[in-house]
């Protein structure tokens, strides 16, 4: 029953986005008041059957419906029962049900935020993401339905995945959703404000809050997937370039320029045209995502249920959404294109370099990611760049922008000197290297990397707290909410740097062969194993190791990796035993028993030094991200301006 | 005009190479074991009905022989235990059980529930042998041939077109030993 019913909701839900994106559409091409005036009513009735669909779903999950084959293949009996909620979206077709849920939720909120833009603006925003919640519905429907049934329905389910039996794996498929979803809206705008036919930098100022927060939940959900594969997957890694996380960084590196170019265009009206297209790339490069995983297109760590008809629908809905966006703008543009212009030192200079420069590290792990499939296209033979070509590509794009980042808001519109620049940031250039090479001494770490980590990490902290300092000086008010977020943002691109540079260049790793009562020595710390103990748990056994980790004699953790096997799908899991900190993370994780007699295992001893700092960065950008997003400014302005738009548009 | 209709060719070009790669895309995601072109590991273990007895992969060297790696626990080695039946029928080489991470008491029961169509079974409670066959999980079936050699190896459940490749095989491997 509950699935019909969910299946129904489904088919409803995509009734009422079919009317949103045709009725109020032709409602604002018509100047239809009445038509217009759905557009509201059809985006919460939208949402209100997709939430019935996924309150469906997740009642099945708790009621181990195993007639529902989606819940048979992804839980069972012994599953508890906050896992059995997140198994929502631990499979394909659930994720998607969270996806479109999350779009419905975005929509909803732009009904609730933005009532104030002018209707015919809005109509056709609500109508653009209407379309794009179509092709997500007919996909679900068509290629995955979530509320497929077998009958018989066997007695028990096999089980979620244990990788995603996690506390991380909760929450980071929703906030990486939230951000690709998010960027939907910022494509909305550019289709309604292309289809309206003029760029007013009205609507880039609109777009910028939605773009603000999709890029801060994008953010945070790559680092909570980075943070979860290095516990997780007990590789003791942080970033891999599979291609399914390149598929969630290509976005983050279009939706950052798209930041960048939107503060240009709403601020001077520089370079509108441009604007558009990475609006419009942020969300494509979002829906090629979904393609690369879902299609088995490339071959990667994550396993989705590969599936080519999916990989040919997503294919379809690709072209047909990015394609006409991109014909689109080919036939708006031309009119859009003039904006003022600029002295080549200026601070639209500086943010058109960081443009260029994220913009083209996109291209760069598109190209990476596609490579090998464009070398067998080519008929050169099976090859895959991996991580060197990704490593070397972006230590040359990113030092520029590492140089340049304390700049650009010093920077003054339209035209600046260079002096003038570079006398507040001569203090910051001179603590960086200064402080960056004691740091480095001190630490023991005396190589490249580490160095210039340290000291590109402060430069951008120092100039960061420089302009922030500065700014508060100059006005009584203080900074604004939006200054805030860009210092703290920025900020954190510091802070991960500096995280980036010590774990590539400082961390120890090493195989070891240890027994019970053994102790081996590691980079100043002491690893005793005690014994290895079976243990239990609600639907797996493991073989535990017990550690204590020693420094100078004194008792600093106490560790325990695992090794697990799962009842029912048979999988054996490590589960890496952590004790993180501010400066280092030790990290133990379990490899075979060597030799049954004596008891001895291979362990793995990670010791990572500023690796949380990577994380902490992140943390900062998101946070940044979204007090910039909060900022009164965007939205008290807009109702001020679309009140006069109201009233200007009374007497015509 | 020409210059705005840049971003479109551009995306044309990707979407050829992405349509290109979705015919491909099967070819690419069959996992190559290390092992499939290599003799067989040595492995002796227990039988399951009768613990008394061992038996080592050494022994059946000289006929090919399927091994199928199963568990009690494991549901999808349900899923394909038709298949199982079939071959056990229809394939005339000896179908080895290799009984993985299992206790003795679940494999007979389930053995008796669902019928035993296996020549014989090997068991690895430990699942230490397994790692030297290079298992990834149950189901897992390997065709040997009458050298030793692992001549191909099936991850996941056995379904009709995996069963029809799987006796193209062995009718392939039968011939080749007889000649």
């Amino acid at each position: 029953m509950i699935a019909e019913f969910g299946q129904v909701s489904l088919i409803l839900a995509l009734v009422l986005a079919v009317l949103l994106a045709t009725l109020p559409l032709y409602g604002a091409y018509r100047g239809s008041d009445t038509l217009m005036r759905l557009a509201p009513s059809l985006v919460i009735g939208h949402f209100v059957f997709l939430a019935a669909a996924y309150v469906a779903l997740s009642v099945a999950f708790l009621n181990h419906d195993f007639s529902i084959a989606n819940v048979a293949l992804n839980s069972n009996l012994l599953l508890p029962w906050y896992y059995r909620l997140t198994a929502v979206w631990g499979s394909h077709e659930g994720s998607l049900l969270l996806w479109m849920l999350m779009l419905g939720g975005w929509m909803l909120a732009v009904v609730a935020f933005s009532r104030t833009l002018p209707r015919e603006f809005l109509t056709r925003l609500l109508s653009v993401m209407g379309i794009v919640s179509i092709g997500f519905l007919l996909f679900t429907l068509l290629t995955s339905n979530p509320f497929d049934r077998i009958l018989p329905g066997p007695t028990d389910g096999q089980d979620l995945n244990p990788l995603l039996q996690d506390p991380g794996m909760i929450v980071h498929p929703p906030l990486l959703y939230m951000g690709y979803v998010g960027f939907a809206v910022a494509f909305g705008f550019a289709i309604a404000g292309l289809l309206g036919g003029k760029v007013e930098r009205d609507w880039v100022r609109w777009a910028r809050p939605w773009t603000l927060a999709a890029w801060s939940f994008l953010t945070a959900g790559i680092a909570l997937g980075s943070w979860w594969a290095y516990y997780e997957l007990g590789w003791g890694g942080w970033w891999f370039w599979d291609p399914v996380e390149n598929a969630s960084f290509i976005p983050w590196l279009v939706g950052t320029a798209l930041l960048h170019s939107q503060a240009v265009t709403e601020k001077r009206g520089s370079f509108p045209a441009w604007t558009v297209l990475l609006s419009i790339a942020a969300f494509s490069m979002s829906l090629l995502g979904t393609f690369l995983v879902r299609s088995g297109v490339l071959t990667s760590v994550h396993a989705f249920a590969h599936d080519p008809d999916r990989g040919l629908f997503i294919l379809i809905f690709m072209a047909v959404i990015t394609g006409a966006a991109l014909l689109l703008y080919a036939l708006r543009a031309p009119r859009i294109m003039t904006g003022p212009g600029f002295d080549w030192m200026s601070r639209e200079t500086m943010l058109l370099i960081n443009n260029v420069f994220f913009a083209v590290s996109a291209a760069m792990v598109l190209l990476g990611t596609l490579y090998p499939l464009l070398v067998e296209f080519m008929g050169w033979g099976q090859i895959s760049v991996g991580p060197p070509y990704f490593g070397a590509m972006f230590i040359l794009l990113m030092t520029p922008i590492v140089i340049l980042l304390p700049l650009g808001p010093f920077t003054r519109w339209k035209q600046d000197e260079v002096m003038r620049l570079l006398r507040p940031l001569a203090a910051s250039a001179a603590v960086a290297i200064v402080l960056g090479l004691i740091i480095s001494a001190a630490l023991g770490a005396w190589n490249l990397r580490a160095i210039t980590g340290w000291i590109g990490g402060i430069w951008v902290m120092a100039g960061a707290v420089a302009w922030a300092v500065r700014q508060w000086r100059g006005t009584r008010s203080g900074l604004a909410l939006h200054q805030w977020g860009m210092t703290l943002a920025h900020f954190g691109v510091g802070v991960f740097l500096i995280g980036v540079a010590m774990v590539e260049s400082m961390t120890f790793e090493r195989d070891m062969r240890i027994a019970p009562g053994q102790t081996v020595e590691a980079a100043g710390y002491e690893f005793t194993l005690h014994e290895v103990a079976q243990v239990k748990g609600p639907n797996w056994r493991a073989e535990e190791a017990r550690f204590t980790v020693n420094r100078n004699d004194r008792e600093v953790a106490r560790m325990n990796p695992q090794k697990r096997l799962y009842h029912r799908g048979g999988q054996v899991m490590t589960q890496v035993a952590l004790r993180p900190g501010i400066t280092r993370d030790l990290y133990i994780a379990m490899g075979e028993e060597l030799d049954p007699a004596s008891g001895a295992w291979s362990i793995r001893i990670h010791i990572k030094p500023f690796v949380r700092w990577i994380w902490g960065g992140a943390a900062l950008m998101t946070l940044g991200g979204l007090i910039s997003a909060g900022d009164r400014r965007y939205w008290r302005r807009r109702r001020a301006e679309s009140r006069r738009a109201d009233t200007a548009e009374v007497p015509a | 005009m020409i210059r705005m209709l840049l971003p479109l060719i551009v995306f044309a070009g990707l979407l050829v190479l992405l349509i290109f790669g979705l015919r491909t895309a099967d070819q690419r995601e069959i996992v190559q074991s290390p092992l499939v072109g290599k003799p067989v590991p040595e492995i002796t273990l227990p039988g399951l009905n009768d613990p008394e007895t061992t038996y080592s992969t050494a022994e059946l060297i000289g006929e090919p022989y399927i091994i199928n790696v199963w568990g009690s626990w494991c549901w999808a080695c349900r899923e394909e235990h038709p298949y199982i039946d079939r071959l056990g029928r229809e394939a005339g080489v000896p179908l080895v059980g290799f009984n993985w991470k299992d206790e003795r008491e679940d494999a007979l029961r389930w053995l008796n529930r669902f019928g035993d169509s296996w020549s014989f079974h090997m068991v690895d409670f430990e699942g230490r042998a397994a790692i030297d066959l290079g298992v990834y999980g149950a189901p897992e079936t390997y065709l040997v041939d009458h050298r030793g050699v692992i001549q191909h190896k099936h991850i996941g459940p056995i379904d009709a077109t995996v069963f029809e490749d799987l006796m193209r095989r062995i009718v392939q491997m039968r011939a080749e030993a007889d000649s």
